[in-house]
This record gives C-alpha cells, sequence and structure tokens, in this order.
C-alpha cells in the first residue's frame, strides 16, 4: 500500500489491525484462477471467522443433541449453548430480554413470520402496508402475499436519483388506513442509509408498527433496537459472518405477546390433546420444530468475535474502503454509479456503457475478484434506473484498500476487452 | 481456462456489431426469451418461406454470450429449413453442455460458443436464444407462443 493511501485513510482506521484479522478468516488466504481471493460479496454472503468454524465444529464434535428436551448432559449443554446465543444477540441489539428474540432461517423468514402472523390477522380490507422502491423482495413478496390474503394494500414511497428516500414523501403516504412501515436500514443493491430514526418516530406518532430490514445494517454498524424504538428488526447471520441458515427477529414483547403462533410443532406448546392446545411462552412460541442449533452457536460466535474487536476502527476502515471503491471507479469512461446516496455503507453497485454486468463479473473472476452481478433481488430498483443489472461490489473490514484498487483495474480490464481497445 | 477461450474474437465481434439486430418487417413469428437470473431479454422474428428461414432478426439487452450467440445464430439458420434450424439447436445444445461434443466444420463460427461450457455460469446466457428459437421452430400456431424462460 502506498505512503500517501496510507496518508489518507482516518486516524481510526490506522489502529485497526487489517492483517491480524484477516488472518482469522481462513477463506482469505486461498486462490481463484491463480490469483489472491478478493471477497467483495460481502452483501450477499460473508465469510466466517475461525472462531465460527470453530464453534460450530466444537458443537457437532461434543455437545449436539436436542435442545430443551432432555435431562441428559448432552442435552443441557446444546440447551445452555443455544440460549447462550440467544443472550448474545439480545445484548448485541440491545433487547429488553430474552422473550425478544426469536430465531429464524434469516431475515427472510422473518419478515414472512410478521406478515403472516402479526399483519394477517390485523388487516382488513382497504388497509394499507407501506414499503419503499428501494426494498429488497423479501420484503416486498411477503407483504403482497398478505395483502392477497386480507384485500390490504401495498403502498410504495419513491426513491429520487441518487437512491435516496426522503422522509417526507414517506410521511406523506402514512394515511388513515396504514397499519405498518417496513423498510431496510440499509439498501442491499444501493448501499443507502434510509433515515430509520425519523421513519419510525413519524410512524409512531401516527400508531403505525414499524418493521426494519436490518439484513444489511447489522454487519456494518452497531444496533440499537430501543433506541430505534421499532417494533420489529430482522437480520440474517450468514451476512454478519455467521453461517447460513440461521437469522433473528427482534419484536418488543408487548406486540409479540399478542401474535399467535405462525408455525405449529414441537417446542412451541405448552400441553397438546385433540381438544385443546396451549402454547408456549416467548420467545419459545414463535420456534416449532428442533432450531439450528449448530447455526444459532455460530451466530453467538461472530457475535463474540465482533465483540472482541474494535468495531468503532473496522466501519472506519469500511468507510474508507468505501471512499476507495467511489474514488478508484470513478476515471473509468462510461462507469456510472447505481446509488449515490450521501448516506451511504458498505457497498458500490454500477454499471458500465457496453459493458453487460455479467461480462464484468466473469472478468473479475477469472482476476479472482468476487462481485454480484444482477438485479440483487431488487427488480424494481433496476426498473426506477433503467437499467437490467448491476455489477456491485460489497465490503466488510477485512478487506483491503489493494483489493479495491484490483477491483477498479480489473472493470478497466473488461471495459477495455469489450470496447475493443484490447484487454 | 483462460477468460479469452470464453471471449474469443468472433464472440467480442457479433457482440459489438450483432448482426441481424432489430425488428423484422412482416415477420410470421415473434417469440420472447427472458432469463429472469440475469435480466437478460431478447425476441426473436422469424419469416418463413414455406418451410424454410427466409429470414430472421433478433432484438433485446444481454451480455456479450448472449448477444453473441443470438447474432451467430441468426446468421447459421437463415434459409434452413425447420428440420435443419432444430437440428443445430440440437448440436449447439450439446456443444454448449456435453463435455464430449466437439466442434466440426459444419458449425462453422459457432465453433466458437465451445468455450463456453467451462463457465457453467454463463451456459445459459448462450442458450437461451437457441432455446427460444427451438420454441419458434416447434409451435405449430405462432400467435400463441408463450414467452421462453430459461428458470
Amino acid at each position: 500500500m502506498s505512503e500517501t493511501a496510507h496518508a489518507a485513510r482516518p486516524a481510526a482506521a490506522r489502529a485497526f489491525d487489517l492483517q491480524a484479522v484477516r488472518r482469522e478468516f481462513p477463506v482469505l488466504a486461498r486462490s481463484v484462477h491463480g490469483h489472491p481471493l478478493a471477497y467483495l460479496d460481502n452483501g450477499a454472503s460473508s465469510q466466517a471467522p475461525r472462531a465460527v468454524i470453530d464453534a460450530v465444529d466444537e458443537y457437532a464434535r461434543r455437545h449436539h443433541a436436542n435442545v430443551h428436551r432432555g435431562v441428559h448432559t448432552l442435552s443441557e449443554e446444546a440447551t445452555e449453548l443455544y440460549e447462550g446465543a440467544r443472550d448474545l444477540v439480545v445484548r448485541w441489539l440491545n433487547a429488553a430480554s430474552r422473550s425478544e428474540i426469536v430465531f429464524t432461517r434469516g431475515a427472510t423468514e422473518a419478515v414472512n413470520l410478521v406478515a403472516q402472523s402479526y399483519a394477517r390477522p390485523l388487516l382488513r380490507p382497504g388497509d394499507e402496508i407501506l414499503i419503499t422502491h428501494l426494498e429488497h423482495h423479501a420484503n416486498i413478496v411477503p407483504w403482497q402475499m398478505v395483502c392477497a390474503q386480507t384485500g390490504a394494500k401495498l403502498v410504495v414511497a419513491p426513491i429520487d436519483a441518487r437512491g435516496e428516500v426522503d422522509p417526507e414523501a414517506v410521511e406523506a403516504l402514512m394515511g388513515p388506513r396504514t397499519r405498518l412501515l417496513a423498510c431496510a436500514h440499509v439498501s442491499n443493491a444501493l448501499g443507502t442509509v434510509l433515515p430509520v430514526e425519523r421513519l419510525i418516530a413519524s410512524a409512531r406518532a401516527r400508531g403505525l408498527a414499524t418493521l426494519i430490514d436490518g439484513a444489511q445494517a447489522v454487519p456494518h454498524m452497531r444496533i440499537d433496537v430501543r433506541a430505534l424504538g421499532c417494533d420489529f428488526y430482522v437480520f440474517s447471520g450468514h451476512k454478519t459472518f455467521a453461517p447460513t441458515g440461521i437469522g433473528a427477529l427482534y419484536a418488543r414483547e408487548a406486540v409479540l405477546e399478542r401474535m399467535p403462533p405462525w408455525q405449529g410443532g414441537g417446542d412451541m406448546i405448552r400441553t397438546v390433546s385433540f381438544e385443546n392446545t396451549t402454547y408456549n411462552t416467548l420467545p419459545y412460541r414463535f420456534e416449532a420444530g428442533t432450531p439450528n442449533i449448530a447455526g444459532a452457536v455460530g451466530l453467538g460466535a461472530a457475535i463474540e468475535f465482533l465483540d472482541s474487536l474494535d468495531l468503532g476502527a473496522a466501519h472506519a476502515h469500511e468507510r474508507a474502503l468505501l471512499d476507495r471503491a467511489h474514488a478508484a471507479l470513478a476515471p473509468i469512461p462510461g462507469l456510472r454509479l447505481i446509488g449515490t446516496a450521501r448516506r451511504k455503507l458498505g457497498l458500490v453497485s454500477f454499471v458500465v456503457d457496453g459493458v453487460h454486468p455479467h461480462d464484468i463479473g466473469t472478468v473479475l473472476d477469472q482476476d479472482g475478484i468476487a462481485i454480484r452481478t444482477g438485479h440483487h433481488c431488487a427488480m424494481p430498483v433496476m426498473e426506477y434506473f433503467r437499467v437490467p443489472a448491476t455489477a456491485r461490489a460489497s465490503f466488510a473490514f477485512y478487506n483491503t484498500f489493494e483489493e479495491i484498487d484490483r477491483l477498479a483495474a480489473s472493470v478497466e480490464r473488461a471495459r477495455r476487452l469489450f470496447s475493443g481497445e484490447g484487454g | 481456462m483462460e477468460l479469452k477461450d470464453l471471449y474469443r474474437d468472433v464472440i467480442l465481434d457479433h457482440n459489438r456489431r450483432p448482426r441481424n439486430f432489430g425488428p423484422l418487417a412482416g415477420a410470421s413469428t415473434d417469440v420472447e426469451g427472458f432469463n429472469p437470473l440475469c435480466g437478460d431479454r431478447l425476441t426473436l422474428h422469424l419469416r418463413f418461406a414455406g418451410d424454410r428461414v427466409e429470414d430472421v432478426r433478433f432484438e433485446g439487452q444481454g451480455c456479450a454470450i448472449s448477444t453473441a450467440s443470438a447474432s451467430l445464430m441468426t446468421e447459421s439458420i437463415k434459409g434452413k429449413t425447420r428440420a435443419e434450424a432444430l437440428a443445430l439447436f440440437e448440436r449447439v445444445h450439446a456443444l454448449l453442455t456435453d463435455d464430449s461434443a466437439t466442434a466440426d466444420d459444419a458449425l462453422g463460427k459457432l465453433a466458437a460458443l465451445s468455450g463456453v461450457r467451462e463457465f457453467p455460469a454463463r451456459v445459459k446466457c448462450a442458450s437461451l436464444c437457441w432455446h427460444t428459437l427451438a420454441t419458434a421452430l416447434r409451435s405449430p400456431a405462432p400467435a400463441a407462443i408463450p414467452a421462453v424462460s430459461t428458470e
């Protein structure tokens, strides 16, 4: 890394021992097509540190049994590990208690749970659910499904050319029939940070429930659900250095308490007879069946790992990576950033004249650089910007300035290849 | 496996200057192809003279592989009978998916597509136009052809 680049980094980033952090992530040492892997697809799924891999491994080797059932030692250990992971999520999000954290398969399942268990019994024909134009499909389709089931209407707040959401435009759509506001904390396709503090406050003042999709926020910022004041907050483990198939729903206890169970099965009941079934307490009422215990253990380990870092410095490094990416990509002829919000986090989405994003993705892969290309499960965003797809590089604190420079060089190589200037 | 195996000069050329691109006057068959995974879309226009493909053009947007494949396809099927064009579809399909398939002189420029199978994520890009063509050729009632999807 050059001296000038080093000097340009903010003071906080200097204290961050990037190489030591990178050594904790075994996959970062591998090569792809003869080049060191530059993993810039963290928005799709992030990599796991040794601590997570080891915790899951140790669980399988020594402690696996079903939870909440046995009196034997292994079942007690598994239960302790599983509930210990829940306690870590409680603390991580600053929830009030265990009752407020429901383990799910991920953010998608958490949104579906809220749509079916909270919204469906509440909604009457003509009621409205308010979302924004930049939502991930996971925060669109579950609401469309519940609208179809209830006769409610999906109302979509606009975005602007920067990819920002104007809170006044959202507030203008909060009407007498609006029941719930569901929006992203950070956009997965654009990187926009939404003004969720204000939106939640406005919604609460009007008596609306609020769900925040934090899938792209939790890996990049400290979240305090009680300071936010939302009713629901969802995230996925695998985007925050934990395994796939685990995530969590935060729900205010007073709201969760009134919700009927979502799925039926074991663990969510207190007593069952053929005449009558009584349900378990929170949060177990919403966790039917044997849960993803190993995944929860991995998520707990990921949170402990993050706690062991200087997160302020890690997040400052991520902001510096984003600045570097903007600066490095800007000189490329015909490159257009999709998403230029003033508050932006974690990713750059872009298109290049005359080069389809998939071809960019293939050229970059040959250079050992992993990015996402496509519509990013946000087709309405693509339609708004009139592009079929974008190329998206998304960062984690383990990425380096050198990787960003390789990204820019490889995009330029792709541009030259397809423009006929020679690759 | 090199990038040049995928992006051969013929592919790059047909991507930059796609042949037979645009609407087709008097088309008797128009079929849409869609690859929902990448957002590639193309519309294939065909005009038949009896059993022969008298003219064929395409429109749409897609990656270099998808554009070049469609461009090469239109060049190679013009003048062929339905059966001949379908046989060519089978040859190309095998070339894209079957490791034992080899390109011979009969394939002409289409042999340039043989590198695609080394890039499994890109096979659908190359095959979209061919599946769209096969649907058009097999359909007895052009007016009622539903859009083709690779998913």
